[in-house]
Protein backbone atom coordinates (compact mmCIF):
# COMPACT_ATOMS: atom_id res chain seq x y z
CA UNK A 1 0.00 0.00 0.00
CA UNK A 2 1.31 3.54 -0.78
CA UNK A 3 0.89 5.82 1.48
CA UNK A 4 1.19 9.53 2.13
CA UNK A 5 3.02 10.35 5.25
CA UNK A 6 2.96 13.46 6.83
CA UNK A 7 4.98 15.14 9.52
CA UNK A 8 3.08 17.93 11.60
CA UNK A 9 4.98 21.27 10.57
CA UNK A 10 1.94 23.34 11.15
CA UNK A 11 1.74 26.01 9.10
CA UNK A 12 3.84 25.39 5.92
CA UNK A 13 2.06 21.91 5.31
CA UNK A 14 -0.98 23.39 6.36
CA UNK A 15 -1.38 26.28 4.54
CA UNK A 16 0.88 24.59 1.37
CA UNK A 17 -2.15 21.86 1.06
CA UNK A 18 -4.82 24.64 1.20
CA UNK A 19 -3.71 26.49 -1.66
CA UNK A 20 -3.51 23.19 -3.55
CA UNK A 21 -6.87 22.29 -2.94
CA UNK A 22 -8.28 25.93 -3.59
CA UNK A 23 -6.90 25.11 -7.06
CA UNK A 24 -10.27 23.25 -8.69
CA UNK A 25 -9.34 19.50 -8.29
CA UNK A 26 -9.39 16.62 -10.28
CA UNK A 27 -13.00 14.27 -9.97
CA UNK A 28 -12.73 11.61 -7.49
CA UNK A 29 -12.33 8.61 -10.61
CA UNK A 30 -9.25 10.25 -11.72
CA UNK A 31 -6.10 8.26 -11.88
CA UNK A 32 -2.96 9.55 -9.60
CA UNK A 33 0.24 7.70 -10.69
CA UNK A 34 1.20 6.15 -7.73
CA UNK A 35 4.95 7.01 -6.96
CA UNK A 36 7.59 5.96 -4.24
CA UNK A 37 8.74 9.30 -3.11
CA UNK A 38 5.58 11.26 -1.40
CA UNK A 39 6.29 14.47 -2.06
CA UNK A 40 6.92 13.36 -5.73
CA UNK A 41 3.19 11.80 -5.99
CA UNK A 42 1.83 15.07 -4.37
CA UNK A 43 3.52 17.50 -6.96
CA UNK A 44 1.95 15.01 -9.85
CA UNK A 45 -1.52 15.36 -8.31
CA UNK A 46 -1.60 18.90 -8.13
CA UNK A 47 -0.05 19.29 -11.62
CA UNK A 48 -3.20 16.73 -12.59
CA UNK A 49 -5.77 19.00 -10.75
CA UNK A 50 -4.56 22.28 -12.40
CA UNK A 51 -4.87 20.43 -16.08
CA UNK A 52 -8.75 19.22 -14.70
CA UNK A 53 -9.47 22.50 -14.00
CA UNK A 54 -10.63 23.69 -17.66
CA UNK A 55 -12.74 20.52 -17.84
CA UNK A 56 -13.98 21.25 -14.26
CA UNK A 57 -15.09 24.48 -15.37
CA UNK A 58 -17.18 23.32 -18.31
CA UNK A 59 -19.18 21.33 -16.49
CA UNK A 60 -22.28 22.93 -16.13
CA UNK A 61 -21.77 24.64 -19.57
CA UNK A 62 -22.01 20.16 -20.92
CA UNK A 63 -24.63 20.26 -18.99
CA UNK A 64 -27.31 22.20 -20.37
CA UNK A 65 -26.90 21.93 -24.10
CA UNK A 66 -27.29 17.98 -22.79
CA UNK A 67 -29.78 16.18 -25.07
CA UNK A 68 -31.43 19.72 -26.11
CA UNK A 69 -32.33 20.45 -22.90
CA UNK A 70 -31.14 23.71 -23.21
CA UNK A 71 -34.57 24.47 -25.26
CA UNK A 72 -36.02 24.03 -21.71
CA UNK A 73 -34.11 25.58 -19.68
CA UNK A 74 -34.35 28.81 -21.91
CA UNK A 75 -30.70 29.26 -22.08
CA UNK A 76 -28.66 29.12 -25.43
CA UNK A 77 -25.70 27.04 -26.24
CA UNK A 78 -22.71 29.20 -24.05
CA UNK A 79 -25.40 30.20 -21.56
CA UNK A 80 -24.05 28.16 -19.28
CA UNK A 81 -22.76 30.53 -16.73
CA UNK A 82 -26.05 32.02 -16.26
CA UNK A 83 -27.93 28.44 -15.77
CA UNK A 84 -24.59 28.27 -13.16
CA UNK A 85 -25.26 31.81 -11.31
CA UNK A 86 -28.75 30.47 -11.01
CA UNK A 87 -28.54 27.29 -9.90
CA UNK A 88 -25.67 28.47 -7.66
CA UNK A 89 -27.92 31.20 -6.49
CA UNK A 90 -30.77 28.75 -5.66
CA UNK A 91 -28.54 26.28 -3.61
CA UNK A 92 -27.65 29.40 -1.47
CA UNK A 93 -31.45 29.70 -0.73
CA UNK A 94 -31.56 26.13 -0.18
CA UNK A 95 -28.71 26.49 2.82
CA UNK A 96 -30.76 28.99 4.01
CA UNK A 97 -34.37 26.90 4.34
CA UNK A 98 -31.80 23.51 5.71
CA UNK A 99 -30.92 26.20 8.36
CA UNK A 100 -34.18 26.75 9.49
CA UNK A 101 -35.75 23.15 8.92
CA UNK A 102 -32.38 22.17 11.30
CA UNK A 103 -33.93 21.27 14.77
CA UNK A 104 -31.11 20.76 17.28
CA UNK A 105 -33.40 18.13 19.27
CA UNK A 106 -33.87 16.23 16.52
CA UNK A 107 -31.38 13.47 16.94
CA UNK A 108 -30.76 11.38 13.80
CA UNK A 109 -31.70 7.58 14.29
CA UNK A 110 -29.23 4.94 16.11
CA UNK A 111 -28.80 0.95 15.68
CA UNK A 112 -27.61 -1.96 17.71
CA UNK A 113 -24.52 -3.35 17.09
CA UNK A 114 -25.63 -5.81 15.03
CA UNK A 115 -26.56 -3.26 12.32
CA UNK A 116 -23.53 -1.95 11.90
CA UNK A 117 -22.24 -2.36 7.97
CA UNK A 118 -19.55 -4.91 7.55
CA UNK A 119 -16.72 -3.76 6.34
CA UNK A 120 -17.54 -0.09 6.47
CA UNK A 121 -17.08 1.34 2.82
CA UNK A 122 -13.94 3.93 2.05
CA UNK A 123 -14.53 6.85 0.27
CA UNK A 124 -12.61 9.99 -0.26
CA UNK A 125 -11.36 12.41 -3.89
CA UNK A 126 -8.70 9.64 -4.42
CA UNK A 127 -8.36 5.82 -3.96
CA UNK A 128 -7.98 3.46 -0.95
CA UNK A 129 -4.00 3.11 -2.18
CA UNK A 130 -3.38 6.76 -1.43
CA UNK A 131 -4.38 7.14 2.06
CA UNK A 132 -3.02 9.55 4.34
CA UNK A 133 -0.99 8.15 7.15
CA UNK A 134 -0.56 10.34 10.11
CA UNK A 135 2.06 9.93 12.80
CA UNK A 136 0.37 9.64 15.90
CA UNK A 137 3.56 11.11 17.91
CA UNK A 138 3.70 14.05 15.25
CA UNK A 139 0.26 14.64 15.22
CA UNK A 140 -1.40 17.74 16.95
CA UNK A 141 -4.31 19.72 16.15
CA UNK A 142 -4.18 23.34 15.88
CA UNK A 143 -7.28 25.45 16.62
CA UNK A 144 -7.68 28.94 15.96
CA UNK A 145 -10.31 31.54 14.95
CA UNK A 146 -12.55 33.01 17.27
CA UNK A 147 -11.98 30.72 20.37
CA UNK A 148 -10.22 32.19 23.97
CA UNK A 149 -7.27 29.19 24.48
CA UNK A 150 -5.33 28.10 21.54
CA UNK A 151 -3.34 26.00 22.53
CA UNK A 152 -2.55 22.53 19.92
CA UNK A 153 -4.11 19.47 20.97
CA UNK A 154 -2.55 16.05 21.11
CA UNK A 155 -4.45 12.93 20.90
CA UNK A 156 -3.96 12.09 24.45
CA UNK A 157 -5.44 15.38 25.45
CA UNK A 158 -8.35 14.06 23.42
CA UNK A 159 -8.62 10.99 24.92
CA UNK A 160 -8.35 12.18 28.43
CA UNK A 161 -12.09 13.92 27.83
CA UNK A 162 -14.98 12.11 28.47
CA UNK A 163 -15.78 10.15 25.79
CA UNK A 164 -19.02 8.62 24.04
CA UNK A 165 -20.25 6.34 21.31
CA UNK A 166 -22.86 6.33 18.59
CA UNK A 167 -24.14 3.74 16.40
CA UNK A 168 -25.57 5.99 13.30
CA UNK A 169 -25.72 6.12 9.24
CA UNK A 170 -23.70 7.76 7.40
CA UNK A 171 -25.28 9.24 3.95
CA UNK A 172 -23.21 9.48 1.23
CA UNK A 173 -23.99 12.27 -1.13
CA UNK A 174 -24.08 9.83 -3.64
CA UNK A 175 -27.03 7.82 -2.38
CA UNK A 176 -25.64 4.79 -0.74
CA UNK A 177 -25.90 4.68 3.25
CA UNK A 178 -23.82 2.89 5.56
CA UNK A 179 -24.27 1.98 9.31
CA UNK A 180 -21.05 2.85 11.79
CA UNK A 181 -19.88 2.86 15.62
CA UNK A 182 -18.68 5.86 16.31
CA UNK A 183 -16.77 7.25 19.22
CA UNK A 184 -14.64 9.86 20.92
CA UNK A 185 -15.61 13.42 22.25
CA UNK A 186 -18.77 15.04 22.08
CA UNK A 187 -17.81 18.25 19.49
CA UNK A 188 -20.25 20.81 21.72
CA UNK A 189 -18.16 20.07 25.08
CA UNK A 190 -14.65 20.37 23.00
CA UNK A 191 -15.83 23.85 21.62
CA UNK A 192 -16.84 24.91 25.08
CA UNK A 193 -13.20 23.86 26.01
CA UNK A 194 -11.76 25.82 24.24
CA UNK A 195 -13.74 28.58 24.80
CA UNK A 196 -15.21 29.15 21.21
CA UNK A 197 -17.53 32.01 20.71
CA UNK A 198 -20.36 29.48 19.84
CA UNK A 199 -22.44 33.11 18.40
CA UNK A 200 -20.22 32.90 15.50
CA UNK A 201 -21.35 31.72 12.47
CA UNK A 202 -19.08 28.98 10.95
CA UNK A 203 -16.60 25.57 12.27
CA UNK A 204 -13.82 25.50 9.34
CA UNK A 205 -11.67 22.72 9.01
CA UNK A 206 -8.37 21.81 7.11
CA UNK A 207 -7.24 18.23 6.74
CA UNK A 208 -3.90 16.25 6.28
CA UNK A 209 -5.44 15.22 3.16
CA UNK A 210 -5.73 18.65 1.44
CA UNK A 211 -9.37 18.17 2.49
CA UNK A 212 -11.39 21.15 3.63
CA UNK A 213 -15.02 21.94 4.68
CA UNK A 214 -16.91 23.99 7.08
CA UNK A 215 -20.12 23.49 9.04
CA UNK A 216 -22.99 25.87 10.58
CA UNK A 217 -22.76 26.73 14.41
CA UNK A 218 -25.75 25.45 14.74
CA UNK A 219 -24.51 21.48 14.05
CA UNK A 220 -21.28 21.81 15.48
CA UNK A 221 -23.52 22.11 18.63
CA UNK A 222 -25.91 19.20 18.03
CA UNK A 223 -25.17 16.35 20.99
CA UNK A 224 -24.28 13.92 17.59
CA UNK A 225 -21.91 15.93 16.49
CA UNK A 226 -18.56 13.76 17.57
CA UNK A 227 -14.89 14.59 17.28
CA UNK A 228 -13.99 10.91 16.58
CA UNK A 229 -11.19 9.14 17.87
CA UNK A 230 -12.54 5.56 17.66
CA UNK A 231 -13.79 3.34 15.02
CA UNK A 232 -16.05 0.28 16.23
CA UNK A 233 -14.03 -0.17 19.80
CA UNK A 234 -10.33 0.91 17.77
CA UNK A 235 -8.55 3.52 17.12
CA UNK A 236 -9.86 5.02 14.43
CA UNK A 237 -7.98 3.31 11.20
CA UNK A 238 -6.36 5.62 8.72
CA UNK A 239 -9.45 4.66 6.12
CA UNK A 240 -11.40 6.47 8.16
CA UNK A 241 -9.70 9.09 9.39
CA UNK A 242 -7.08 8.53 11.57
CA UNK A 243 -6.58 10.10 14.16
CA UNK A 244 -9.42 12.57 14.32
CA UNK A 245 -12.39 13.24 12.08
CA UNK A 246 -15.66 14.93 12.50
CA UNK A 247 -18.54 12.20 12.69
CA UNK A 248 -22.09 14.17 12.13
CA UNK A 249 -25.13 12.19 11.77
CA UNK A 250 -26.96 15.61 10.71
CA UNK A 251 -24.91 15.59 7.30
CA UNK A 252 -24.17 13.95 4.17
CA UNK A 253 -20.68 12.33 4.41
CA UNK A 254 -18.73 14.65 2.40
CA UNK A 255 -19.43 17.40 5.28
CA UNK A 256 -17.62 14.65 7.93
CA UNK A 257 -13.91 15.70 7.77
CA UNK A 258 -11.08 13.17 8.11
CA UNK A 259 -7.63 13.35 8.77
CA UNK A 260 -8.54 16.53 10.44
CA UNK A 261 -5.37 18.98 11.31
CA UNK A 262 -6.42 22.13 12.08
CA UNK A 263 -9.81 23.23 13.10
CA UNK A 264 -11.23 27.50 13.68
CA UNK A 265 -14.37 29.59 14.27
CA UNK A 266 -15.52 32.40 12.10
CA UNK A 267 -17.81 34.32 11.25
CA UNK A 268 -16.63 34.50 7.51
CA UNK A 269 -17.74 31.23 5.15
CA UNK A 270 -14.95 28.95 4.76
CA UNK A 271 -16.09 26.75 1.78
CA UNK A 272 -15.30 23.62 1.36
CA UNK A 273 -13.53 20.97 -1.06
CA UNK A 274 -16.31 19.64 -2.97
CA UNK A 275 -19.10 22.90 -1.54
CA UNK A 276 -17.03 25.17 -3.62
CA UNK A 277 -17.41 23.06 -6.74
CA UNK A 278 -20.70 23.18 -6.49
CA UNK A 279 -22.28 20.24 -4.06
CA UNK A 280 -24.74 22.28 -1.76
CA UNK A 281 -23.01 24.27 1.32
CA UNK A 282 -25.40 22.96 4.20
CA UNK A 283 -25.20 19.68 3.06
CA UNK A 284 -27.62 18.83 6.01
CA UNK A 285 -29.77 15.33 6.58
CA UNK B 1 -67.86 45.83 -34.63
CA UNK B 2 -68.23 42.68 -37.15
CA UNK B 3 -71.21 40.06 -35.30
CA UNK B 4 -69.79 36.57 -35.46
CA UNK B 5 -72.33 34.24 -36.77
CA UNK B 6 -70.78 30.93 -34.61
CA UNK B 7 -69.98 31.00 -30.81
CA UNK B 8 -66.11 30.69 -30.31
CA UNK B 9 -64.90 27.34 -28.92
CA UNK B 10 -65.66 26.49 -25.68
CA UNK B 11 -62.57 27.14 -23.87
CA UNK B 12 -61.19 23.64 -22.21
CA UNK B 13 -58.12 24.48 -20.18
CA UNK B 14 -58.03 27.58 -18.54
CA UNK B 15 -55.10 29.77 -18.35
CA UNK B 16 -53.89 28.91 -14.76
CA UNK B 17 -54.47 24.91 -15.84
CA UNK B 18 -52.30 25.39 -18.66
CA UNK B 19 -49.38 27.49 -17.24
CA UNK B 20 -49.23 25.33 -13.98
CA UNK B 21 -49.27 22.31 -16.37
CA UNK B 22 -46.34 23.45 -18.29
CA UNK B 23 -44.72 24.79 -15.23
CA UNK B 24 -44.98 21.23 -13.79
CA UNK B 25 -43.76 19.54 -16.80
CA UNK B 26 -40.99 22.02 -17.08
CA UNK B 27 -40.01 20.85 -12.98
CA UNK B 28 -40.59 16.82 -13.67
CA UNK B 29 -38.09 16.73 -16.37
CA UNK B 30 -35.29 18.70 -14.62
CA UNK B 31 -36.10 16.27 -12.25
CA UNK B 32 -36.51 12.94 -13.92
CA UNK B 33 -33.40 13.63 -15.87
CA UNK B 34 -31.12 15.11 -12.86
CA UNK B 35 -32.48 12.11 -11.14
CA UNK B 36 -31.32 9.84 -13.20
CA UNK B 37 -28.11 11.16 -13.16
CA UNK B 38 -28.01 10.85 -9.34
CA UNK B 39 -29.12 7.65 -8.71
CA UNK B 40 -26.10 6.78 -11.77
CA UNK B 41 -23.78 7.51 -8.92
CA UNK B 42 -24.85 4.80 -6.77
CA UNK B 43 -26.98 2.37 -8.88
CA UNK B 44 -28.82 -0.05 -6.24
CA UNK B 45 -30.33 -2.21 -9.50
CA UNK B 46 -28.67 -3.76 -12.08
CA UNK B 47 -29.29 -0.63 -14.50
CA UNK B 48 -27.36 2.44 -15.43
CA UNK B 49 -29.12 5.36 -16.82
CA UNK B 50 -26.80 6.06 -20.35
CA UNK B 51 -25.50 9.53 -19.66
CA UNK B 52 -26.70 11.37 -22.43
CA UNK B 53 -30.18 11.23 -21.65
CA UNK B 54 -29.02 12.50 -18.37
CA UNK B 55 -28.71 16.20 -17.16
CA UNK B 56 -26.19 17.97 -15.01
CA UNK B 57 -22.79 16.93 -16.36
CA UNK B 58 -21.90 15.74 -13.12
CA UNK B 59 -23.32 14.59 -9.60
CA UNK B 60 -23.09 17.93 -8.03
CA UNK B 61 -24.82 19.59 -11.11
CA UNK B 62 -27.46 17.25 -11.30
CA UNK B 63 -27.77 17.68 -7.66
CA UNK B 64 -28.18 21.88 -8.23
CA UNK B 65 -30.45 20.94 -10.50
CA UNK B 66 -32.50 18.48 -8.83
CA UNK B 67 -32.50 20.47 -5.45
CA UNK B 68 -33.83 23.97 -7.69
CA UNK B 69 -36.60 22.04 -9.78
CA UNK B 70 -37.86 20.26 -6.89
CA UNK B 71 -39.17 24.08 -5.78
CA UNK B 72 -40.66 24.45 -8.62
CA UNK B 73 -42.64 21.05 -8.56
CA UNK B 74 -43.44 21.54 -5.32
CA UNK B 75 -44.63 25.21 -5.22
CA UNK B 76 -46.62 24.99 -8.44
CA UNK B 77 -48.46 21.21 -7.42
CA UNK B 78 -49.27 23.17 -3.84
CA UNK B 79 -51.03 25.86 -6.17
CA UNK B 80 -52.79 23.70 -8.22
CA UNK B 81 -54.00 21.28 -5.88
CA UNK B 82 -55.32 24.30 -4.00
CA UNK B 83 -56.77 26.01 -6.77
CA UNK B 84 -57.91 22.84 -8.13
CA UNK B 85 -59.57 21.51 -5.05
CA UNK B 86 -60.93 24.95 -3.86
CA UNK B 87 -62.37 25.69 -7.42
CA UNK B 88 -63.81 22.68 -7.87
CA UNK B 89 -62.56 21.82 -10.91
CA UNK B 90 -60.35 18.15 -9.65
CA UNK B 91 -63.84 16.86 -8.47
CA UNK B 92 -65.32 17.98 -11.78
CA UNK B 93 -62.85 16.58 -14.46
CA UNK B 94 -61.50 13.74 -12.43
CA UNK B 95 -64.67 12.35 -9.95
CA UNK B 96 -65.79 10.23 -10.40
CA UNK B 97 -64.03 7.14 -10.86
CA UNK B 98 -66.31 3.64 -11.14
CA UNK B 99 -64.49 0.44 -11.49
CA UNK B 100 -66.48 -0.91 -14.15
CA UNK B 101 -66.70 2.04 -16.27
CA UNK B 102 -62.75 1.94 -15.59
CA UNK B 103 -61.99 -1.44 -16.82
CA UNK B 104 -65.22 -0.93 -20.04
CA UNK B 105 -63.56 2.37 -21.24
CA UNK B 106 -59.45 0.19 -20.13
CA UNK B 107 -61.07 -2.53 -22.88
CA UNK B 108 -62.25 0.45 -25.04
CA UNK B 109 -58.85 1.90 -25.21
CA UNK B 110 -56.79 -0.97 -25.63
CA UNK B 111 -59.34 -1.24 -28.82
CA UNK B 112 -58.88 1.93 -30.07
CA UNK B 113 -62.46 2.71 -29.45
CA UNK B 114 -62.47 5.24 -26.90
CA UNK B 115 -62.32 8.98 -28.72
CA UNK B 116 -62.00 12.18 -27.28
CA UNK B 117 -64.50 13.89 -28.77
CA UNK B 118 -65.39 16.09 -26.18
CA UNK B 119 -62.20 17.29 -24.74
CA UNK B 120 -63.79 18.59 -21.53
CA UNK B 121 -65.10 15.49 -20.50
CA UNK B 122 -62.29 12.85 -19.38
CA UNK B 123 -62.94 9.24 -19.82
CA UNK B 124 -62.50 7.25 -16.83
CA UNK B 125 -58.95 6.25 -18.36
CA UNK B 126 -58.05 9.35 -18.16
CA UNK B 127 -59.54 10.59 -14.53
CA UNK B 128 -57.52 7.18 -13.56
CA UNK B 129 -54.22 8.17 -14.92
CA UNK B 130 -53.99 11.87 -14.31
CA UNK B 131 -55.35 11.23 -10.49
CA UNK B 132 -52.45 8.40 -10.53
CA UNK B 133 -50.10 11.24 -11.52
CA UNK B 134 -50.88 13.38 -8.86
CA UNK B 135 -50.35 10.44 -6.16
CA UNK B 136 -47.47 9.71 -7.48
CA UNK B 137 -45.81 13.24 -7.44
CA UNK B 138 -47.11 13.34 -3.66
CA UNK B 139 -45.37 10.09 -2.78
CA UNK B 140 -42.12 11.54 -5.40
CA UNK B 141 -42.12 14.49 -2.85
CA UNK B 142 -42.59 12.89 0.51
CA UNK B 143 -39.90 10.29 0.09
CA UNK B 144 -37.79 12.97 -1.99
CA UNK B 145 -37.91 14.70 1.89
CA UNK B 146 -36.71 11.98 3.62
CA UNK B 147 -33.96 11.24 1.20
CA UNK B 148 -33.34 15.30 1.73
CA UNK B 149 -33.60 15.06 5.19
CA UNK B 150 -34.16 12.30 6.96
CA UNK B 151 -33.38 13.52 10.66
CA UNK B 152 -35.87 16.22 9.70
CA UNK B 153 -38.71 14.35 9.11
CA UNK B 154 -38.32 11.71 11.90
CA UNK B 155 -42.91 10.66 11.27
CA UNK B 156 -42.45 10.90 7.05
CA UNK B 157 -39.30 8.82 7.70
CA UNK B 158 -40.64 6.29 9.92
CA UNK B 159 -43.98 6.25 7.58
CA UNK B 160 -41.45 5.69 4.58
CA UNK B 161 -39.71 2.73 6.40
CA UNK B 162 -36.42 4.77 6.62
CA UNK B 163 -34.12 6.06 4.32
CA UNK B 164 -32.91 3.24 1.82
CA UNK B 165 -36.70 2.33 1.45
CA UNK B 166 -37.16 5.46 0.46
CA UNK B 167 -34.57 5.26 -1.70
CA UNK B 168 -36.68 2.65 -3.67
CA UNK B 169 -40.22 4.36 -2.81
CA UNK B 170 -38.50 7.11 -4.54
CA UNK B 171 -37.20 4.98 -7.71
CA UNK B 172 -40.17 3.31 -7.73
CA UNK B 173 -42.28 7.14 -7.87
CA UNK B 174 -40.13 8.07 -10.58
CA UNK B 175 -40.64 5.02 -12.80
CA UNK B 176 -44.25 5.27 -12.35
CA UNK B 177 -44.18 8.97 -13.00
CA UNK B 178 -42.31 7.98 -16.63
CA UNK B 179 -44.35 5.65 -17.04
CA UNK B 180 -47.03 7.96 -16.89
CA UNK B 181 -45.18 10.81 -19.11
CA UNK B 182 -44.48 8.27 -21.97
CA UNK B 183 -48.29 6.90 -22.48
CA UNK B 184 -49.66 10.65 -21.93
CA UNK B 185 -46.80 11.97 -24.74
CA UNK B 186 -47.82 8.68 -26.95
CA UNK B 187 -51.32 9.60 -26.41
CA UNK B 188 -51.30 13.20 -27.21
CA UNK B 189 -49.59 12.64 -30.46
CA UNK B 190 -52.44 10.07 -31.48
CA UNK B 191 -54.90 13.12 -30.39
CA UNK B 192 -53.19 15.91 -31.66
CA UNK B 193 -56.09 18.19 -30.84
CA UNK B 194 -55.63 17.85 -26.93
CA UNK B 195 -51.82 19.22 -27.16
CA UNK B 196 -53.48 22.12 -28.87
CA UNK B 197 -56.18 22.51 -25.81
CA UNK B 198 -52.89 22.45 -23.17
CA UNK B 199 -51.46 25.28 -25.61
CA UNK B 200 -53.86 27.43 -26.34
CA UNK B 201 -56.71 26.78 -24.50
CA UNK B 202 -59.79 25.71 -26.90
Amino acid sequence: MTTRKFRQTPGSVVRGDQAAASVEPAPPTAQTPILSTPDRALLLKDSSRLLQAPARRQWLRGAVTLGGLSLLTGCEIGGGNQAEQFLKAVSRLNDRAQGLLFDPNHLAPTYTEAEVTRPFPFNAFYDVEEVTEVEESDWQLSVSGLIQDRSPWTLAGLRALPQEEQITRHICVEGWSAIGRWGGVRFSQFLQRIGADTTARFVGFRCFDDYYTSIDMATALHPQTLLTLTYDGQVLPKEYGHPVKLRMPTKLGYKNPKYIAELFVSNVNPGGYWEDQGYNWFGGS
Amino acid sequence: MTPSLSSPPPLIHPIWVRLMHWSNALAFLVLLTSGWRIYNASPFLPLHIPADVTLGGWLGGALLWHFAAMWLLVVNGLLYLTVGLAGGRLRERLWPIRLPLLWQDLVDALRGRLNHVDLRHYNQVQRAAYVFAVLDIVVLVMSGLVLWKSVQFPLLRTLLGGYETARRVHFAGMAGGFGFLCVHVLMTLRFPQTLRAMLLGR
